[in-house]
């Protein structure tokens, strides 16, 4: 079992690690993300030659691939300042699977200590920031979804629903299946379509029967997934990264 | 064991996909078993010191394995147990009919036993004259259906009562046709009961074998078990390698642990322990004693400190129970004898990357399974190795039947080719942002299409957005 981890005084600074899927297909989420640790009174640096954290390669089997382009990620983040992922499993990626993926190579002690100070959003701005939000929007039933990396690996899903719980008009409702994987799996949904398809089936209709109309969650691979399916069905419920919901509930 | 039939998962899995019945069954037996497990295991805290006492056990018992079978062996050879060594699945089927041939037995009643279906024994048996009766209600179902356990535990886990009902008027003679759970139960212990008495060799698998008393533990709650191995004038016992622990006192956590995971009690209604034949004056137990320790792979998968872990596996069946996937899809859609996560960890290593090493793809990777095993095998790790010596990228270098698709690794080099060089990544998202979202839905992108709207790229990257917010970079 991961050890918990140990959380900094609040720093000035901190790294931003976009991840590839908020990079390319949720920026805004990104965006959201980065104002929040800036209202906060952090500045925030985003490395240009970061790009994604390679849990797409590791997962498949193909190790070499996925430690070339971690390599570039230890470069990238040269400075010891915590490093901040709106993601609970490209972090858990970063800090529980960097030392296994460098193990016995020379690269191990940095990734050490890369590991150390990788923390993902909701985490950082509830125990580090220790946040207080207030909530500028209306009444609103929100779905929780637990990513299966942000549960078990990270283990922070109650970090990001305390987030939510700050929220005064905000409905938190849980899904009757909330630990169970919406079947997303990065190459599993391509390899394995027709599992995959069952198990995000599953997942929407368990949203459904919430009546919630909002679908909150904490990863961008899960949100693909299970928006995209949303989507495809027809429904009108609107799926979002914690981020953004937090960001577009208390500004303004 | 004979080659088997080609093997299509894909196919396997679109049927069980496509089978309404057998989801529900699946459902609901498997929330049963979630539950009940929960509700034995109560104190996350306790349960987490006796997950890490199982491993330790377990552990602990494999780095030492040559010498603890050793001492297996000559402890039980002094209680009057007589003990075989099998290297192959083949040579442990030619010890049994050996032996039954000696006895001039031709009928043989079977307790539960995963081992045997590893090596085919019915099969096998059934070409060479011998009857076998399975005495597990659960396998006595599905031996009647003519079909494979669906589940290490509960093999007969995907019929459910009506299918059963059908089953036994159809195949047993006489059997009337009725749901009512106490009569179908009254119906197999009746056509059971006698069997055991015409069996003239019991044979049954071991839960675990105890290495400083040369005994054998077995659980089981029907009482079928102990039949086999006391009624019938000899007893042939068969177990893999890695069953093999210390001392007496390893047995209380494991089994605690064993049957919590696997089935939700405390104590199972049988708990066996056999240290020996019947002696002179006893009233019951075989005459002879028979023990059969199978390689069948196992010293190749010891002999890899990662994959060693996969033996560390007590058969609870638990984290098939909490796999989103064999949920949907059952234990026959695997193809062979294990199924669920331990299945795609075994199987591939026992049968090789070529026959199985697909199997390695049927997770999501959620580590439900993970979480819950009470030995701590850390399986999602050794799917991803299965996966990774798939790729022919294992630690060994290529391995034995590993064939990496030409596309995916082509495809795996152009990505990291991107991903490590900003300038292409910058154009690969420009490109993306423009272009993305009128890709054409074939390959990948068919099959996520398929229940989801293609993923929207967004006309600017995070990177490009971080740029124009006047974002510090380095």
């Amino acid at each position: 079992m991961p050890a918990p981890p140990s959380y900094p005084a609040k720093p000035t600074q901190v790294y931003f690690f976009a991840t590839c899927l908020v990079d390319t297909v949720y920026p805004e989420a990104g965006l959201a993300a980065i104002r929040l640790l800036q209202r906060e009174g952090l500045e925030v640096i985003f490395p240009k030659a970061q790009s994604c954290c390679g849990q797409p390669a590791y997962n498949a089997g193909f190790p070499r691939e996925a430690r070339a382009v971690a390599r570039r990620q230890l470069r990238a983040f040269p400075r010891d300042l915590p490093i901040i992922v709106p993601s609970g499993s490209c972090g858990g990626m970063l800090r529980h699977h960097y030392p296994y993926l460098f193990a016995g190579l020379p690269e191990w002690e940095a990734a050490q200590r890369f590991a150390a100070r990788v923390f993902e959003w909701g985490e950082f701005m509830r125990h580090v920031l220790q946040v207080r939000l207030e909530d500028r929007g209306p009444p609103l039933r929100v779905a929780w979804h637990s990513s299966c990396h942000a549960l078990r690996e990270m283990r922070i899903v109650e970090d990001s629903k305390a987030l939510v719980r700050q929220l005064a008009q905000v409905e938190l409702v849980e899904l009757a299946r909330e630990e169970e994987c919406c079947g997303f799996g990065g190459t599993f949904a391509v390899k394995q379509p027709a599992i995959s398809a069952a198990m995000v089936g599953d997942k929407v209709t368990d949203i459904q029967g919430t009546g919630a109309g909002r679908l909150v969650t904490g990863d961008c691979g899960c949100l693909m997934n299970i928006g995209g399916a949303l989507a495809h069905r027809g429904l009108a419920v609107q799926g979002q990264h914690l981020a953004e919901f937090i960001w577009e509930r208390t500004h303004g | 064991m004979g080659e088997r039939p080609a093997f299509d998962f894909r196919g396997n899995i679109l049927r069980a996909l496509a089978d309404g019945q057998l989801r529900r069954n699946l459902q609901s037996a498997m929330d049963g078993l979630i539950r009940k497990r929960r509700a034995v295991f109560d104190d996350p805290a306790e349960l987490e010191a006796l997950r890490t006492v199982g491993q330790s056990l377990k552990q602990a018992a494999l780095s030492r394995l040559p010498a603890l079978l050793e001492e297996l062996e000559a402890n039980c050879t002094a209680n009057g147990i007589q003990v075989h060594w099998a290297e192959t699945a083949a040579e442990a089927n030619r010890l049994v009919l050996a032996i039954c041939q000696g006895e001039r037995a031709t009928r043989v009643v079977k307790g539960k036993s995963m081992v045997t279906e590893e090596i085919g024994l019915n099969h096998f048996l059934a070409d060479h004259g011998v009857e076998v009766l399975e005495t597990d209600l659960g396998e006595f179902i599905i031996q009647l259906a003519g079909e494979p356990p669906s589940h290490i535990i509960v093999p007969a886990v995907h019929k459910n009562r009506d299918q059963i009902a059908r089953l036994f008027h159809a195949r047993i003679p006489g059997a009337p046709y009725t749901e009512k759970v106490e009569e179908l139960n009254a119906i197999a212990r009746r056509t059971l009961r006698q069997k055991f008495f015409e069996g003239q060799v019991g044979v049954s698998g071991v839960n675990f074998a105890v290495a400083r008393t040369g005994s054998l533990c077995l659980v089981e709650n029907e009482g079928n078990g102990r039949m086999c191995t006391t009624v019938p004038p000899v007893h042939i016992a068969l177990m893999g390698l890695e069953k093999v622990v210390a001392r007496l006192e390893d047995l209380p956590p494991l089994l605690r642990l064993l049957t919590g995971s696997a089935t939700g009690q405390i104590v199972t209604t049988y708990v066996n322990l056999i240290s020996g034949p019947r002696r002179p004056g006893e009233k019951d137990g075989p005459r002879e004693l028979h023990l059969i320790l199978l390689d069948n792979g196992r010293s190749r998968i010891l002999a890899d400190p990662e994959l060693r872990q996969t033996l560390q596996c007590i058969r609870c069946g638990t984290c098939l129970n909490h796999c989103p996937v064999y949920v949907r899809i059952g234990g026959h859609a695997y193809g062979f004898v294990y199924p669920g996560p331990i299945g795609e960890v075994l199987t591939p290593q026992l049968e090789g990357l070529a026959r199985a090493g697909v199997l390695a793809t049927a997770s999501s990777l959620c580590q439900a399974c993970g979480e819950v095993c009470p030995v701590r095998i850390p399986l999602p790790d050794l799917i991803r190795r299965m996966r990774t010596d798939g790729a022919c990228q294992g630690p060994g270098g290529p391995e034995d039947g590993c064939r990496p698709p030409l596309w995916e690794s082509l495809a795996w080099k152009i990505w990291a080719l991107v991903n490590t060089h900003p300038g292409l990544n910058a154009l690969g998202n420009a490109l993306l942002g423009r272009f993305g979202r009128r890709l054409p839905r074939r390959g990948p992108l068919a099959a996520w299409s398929a229940v989801r709207t293609p993923p929207r790229f967004a006309p600017k990257s995070l990177h490009a957005l971080a740029v124009k917010e006047g974002l510090p970079h380095e």
